[in-house]
């Protein structure tokens, strides 16, 4: 059974116009950590690449794939990573319903063109940055 | 998160990582989350609930300042 119903579908569909380029979403599964969980979370993420031929998707499983894992710095599952022209750094952790699920399509756009929306101001800001930023947002699905 | 991950692709330097508080309960107690949505900048500056841009961005640039300025 689908988890995003027709009109869920429809309304995402219509927010993909604006992608502009290829996005990878790459997905970590565990089975034997979170298997329900991770079971959820891939098929999400599969529905939501099916909406769009510019998304692609990978698995990985942390107990297998451990380099790569390492190298994606995720160290829970499940877990989304969402890739455009390069890893921008973008993680989900848990499957992201709701609220948190528009912020994933969200980030597919931003990811598909490389371009934040930001001011100008806040950009500057950002360039002048000389050190590493960890900003960790925690949410519920409602 | 909708800031934080643009703000990870303007910058090579941020990163944004979304965390289910109900999916991950030892995580969220580490970091005292008891309400949400609740930022955490380099475990080092903290709020919770939507702050517009600006006064997000001075969290930001808080949470790389040297200590003690």
């Amino acid at each position: 059974m689908p988890i995003l119903a027709a009109r869920d579908q429809d309304a995402v569909r219509k927010e993909f116009q604006r992608i502009q380029g290829p996005v990878k979403l790459v997905v970590f599964s565990q089975e034997l950590v979170a298997g329900d969980l991770c079971r959820q979370n891939e098929q999400l993420v599969r529905e939501v690449a099916e909406l769009d031929d510019r998304i692609t998707v990978e698995v990985l499983n942390p107990q297998i794939d451990r380099e790569r894992t390492e190298q994606y710095g995720v160290d829970q599952v499940p877990a989304i990573v969402v890739e455009g022209a390069r890893d921008y750094g973008i993680r989900f952790f848990g499957v992201p319903h709701g609220y948190e699920f528009s912020n994933l399509i969200d980030a597919i756009i931003v990811a598909s063109s490389g371009e934040p929306q930001l001011t100008e101001a806040t950009k500057a800001s950002l360039a002048g940055l000389t050190g590493d930023v960890h900003i960790k947002v925690f949410s519920t699905p409602t | 998160m909708r800031l934080a991950q643009h703000m990870a692709v303007a910058s090579e330097r941020v990163t944004a990582t979304a965390i289910e508080a109900t999916e991950f309960p030892d995580l969220s107690r580490s970091y005292r989350v008891m309400a949400v949505p609740k930022i955490v900048i380099n475990d080092r500056v903290e709020f919770e609930g939507a702050l517009p841009e600006a006064q997000f961005l001075d969290a930001v640039l808080r949470a790389v300042a040297p200590a003690g300025s």
